[in-house]
């Protein structure tokens, strides 16, 4: 089997300097890093403000959602640009379907920031040490940021194997998911008094859990685009190989 | 009448042309600004390649053409009588659907115009070829061999020469028409890279039939129909969200 990502031996036919559509592609993956770059600050303010319970960092969040949300729209439209008037084939047209993709899942993840954030707004008062401890949400919010940034250095080297190590390293971020039930709902029975506290809580957790399946889809277009294998729907196993 | 002051590089209004009885363009308006490509589109027949030929007055000379309307060019009428077509046609170069180099060296066919202007001087000639062969991307492929017969290159070669010819005698616009379909598809990509290149110092107006071809070298496309100009706009608008629907039928294929 040939070794993934592999080029194509293409020498004879390239030349030393960029075509329109090469340029018109540089610029997508720079405007997507941008994009990227937002979301995971996005969500570190997030973190910090959940942390320090501050409110003003939350409300920065929320305003920030909407540059995010203009340059998602920017790069929907400069993808469709480029589809009307380059018609690109083979690993153009796979780049420019993975950035549209990707695109998607990183305004997806900008959202859920904002989601945190509202949350945030909204608490009567700085959320328990106990439980934020216990609920191991600061280690899970680690792991989705190093995630995020993962694939985004994945995409950067055009490297499938770091892809492909998103699938396993997601299953942390699961595990913080599931484990998260108990502990809260103890939590609760406990301090009957902060069950609004216990269920912002465990609505953060199920948000976290939502980027850590974004990173898994955005894993998936970086393998399209570089090896055009589709892994969608396929078992964690076969994802892997 | 308008206020705008602005000249338009061309600026063609309710022009109307006819061979004998037959009226092959239908009161088409359309205006042109400066470093711009422009893709003219259409079924055969539709009048795109008439129209780009009455930029140059190459259509004179075709028994029975009867033209009405006027075309500006900088803000200067070139049917007025006073144009002497040479001039004009320094002004506007053309380049043609098959390549057409002169049967005489590289070097010969890109200073021809030169030499019919009466200019013999070996620095000024040797230094319009370095240029236009640089401009028209071909120098690194020619520059040892400047006295080998032009026929003896390849197809996207000699388009090549043929626009390095063109551009030797500083025109300010570029006429094209289809002037890559005879290529194979690497030549066709380097003829639409120099386009795209070229744009920053001519004004260029390409014919193609090909939709693709339209999409990535131009900025605005003018879709004629049976003589008419039925939409002109950014070559974006056009591809994404066409106005009218014969546009959209056209350029999806959906024709007929």
């Amino acid at each position: 089997m040939e070794a993934p990502g592999k080029p194509i031996e293409s020498n004879a036919l390239k030349s030393d300097t960029m075509t329109h559509l090469e340029e018109e592609l540089t610029m997508l993956k720079s405007e997507i890093t941008v994009m990227w770059q937002m979301v995971i600050s996005q969500l570190y303010k997030t973190r910090e403000a959940l942390l320090e319970f501050d409110k003003d960092l939350a409300r920065e969040v929320v305003s920030a959602e909407k540059r995010v949300n203009s340059l998602e729209l920017k790069i929907d439209r400069d993808c469709e640009n480029i589809f009307a008037l380059f018609n690109p084939v083979a690993v153009d047209l796979r780049t420019v379907l993975a950035i549209l993709k990707i695109n998607n899942n990183l305004e997806r993840s900008g959202d859920i920031a904002e989601g945190i954030a509202k949350y945030i707004i909204v608490a009567d008062h700085p959320f328990d040490a106990e439980i934020l401890e216990k609920t191991e949400i600061l280690r899970m919010y680690d792991e989705t940021n190093n995630i995020l940034e993962d694939v985004l250095k994945a995409f950067e080297t055009e490297d499938t194997r770091l892809a492909r190590s998103i699938f396993k390293r997601d299953e942390v971020v699961d595990d913080i998911n599931v484990k998260s039930n108990a502990v809260v709902a103890e939590f609760m029975r406990n301090h009957p008094e902060k069950i609004e506290e216990g269920l912002y809580l465990i609505s953060m957790i199920r948000k976290l859990e939502r980027v850590g399946d974004h990173c898994k889809n955005i894993a998936e277009e970086i393998i399209f685009n570089i090896e055009a294998k589709v892994l969608k729907h396929k078992s964690k196993k076969k994802k892997e190989e | 009448m308008v206020t705008d002051m602005t000249t338009h590089k061309l600026d063609a209004q309710n022009v109307n042309v006819y061979y004998d009885q037959a009226h092959v363009i239908r009161d088409v308006s359309l205006t042109i600004e400066a470093n711009t490509v422009t893709a003219f589109i259409g079924p055969s027949g539709c009048g795109k390649s008439t129209f780009l030929r009455l930029i140059n007055r190459m259509n004179d000379y075709i028994d029975g053409f009867r033209k009405t309307g006027t075309i500006l060019i900088d803000g200067e009428d070139i049917y007025d009588k006073k144009v002497r077509v040479e001039e004009l046609r320094k002004k506007i170069g053309m380049v043609f659907q098959k390549p057409n180099p002169f049967p005489k060296s590289i070097y010969e066919n890109v200073i021809y115009g030169l030499r019919i202007q009466g200019i013999n001087k070996k620095s000024i000639l040797d230094e319009t070829v370095e240029r236009s062969l640089r401009r028209a991307a071909i120098w690194d492929e020619v520059k040892d061999n400047l006295n080998k017969s032009a026929l003896s290159l390849s197809g996207g070669q000699q388009q090549r020469i043929c626009i390095a010819r063109t551009l030797a005698v500083e025109p300010s616009i570029v006429l094209m028409d289809e002037p890559a379909s005879a290529l194979d598809p690497i030549s066709t990509a380097k003829i639409e890279e120099l386009i795209h290149e070229l744009k920053s110092q001519y004004t260029i107006i390409i014919v193609t039939h090909n939709m693709q071809q339209a999409g990535r070298v131009s900025d605005k496309v003018a879709f004629f129909y049976i003589g008419e100009l039925i939409e002109y706009s950014a070559t974006k608008e056009i591809f994404i969200n066409p106005k009218k629907e014969l546009t959209q039928n056209y350029i999806t294929g959906r024709f007929g």
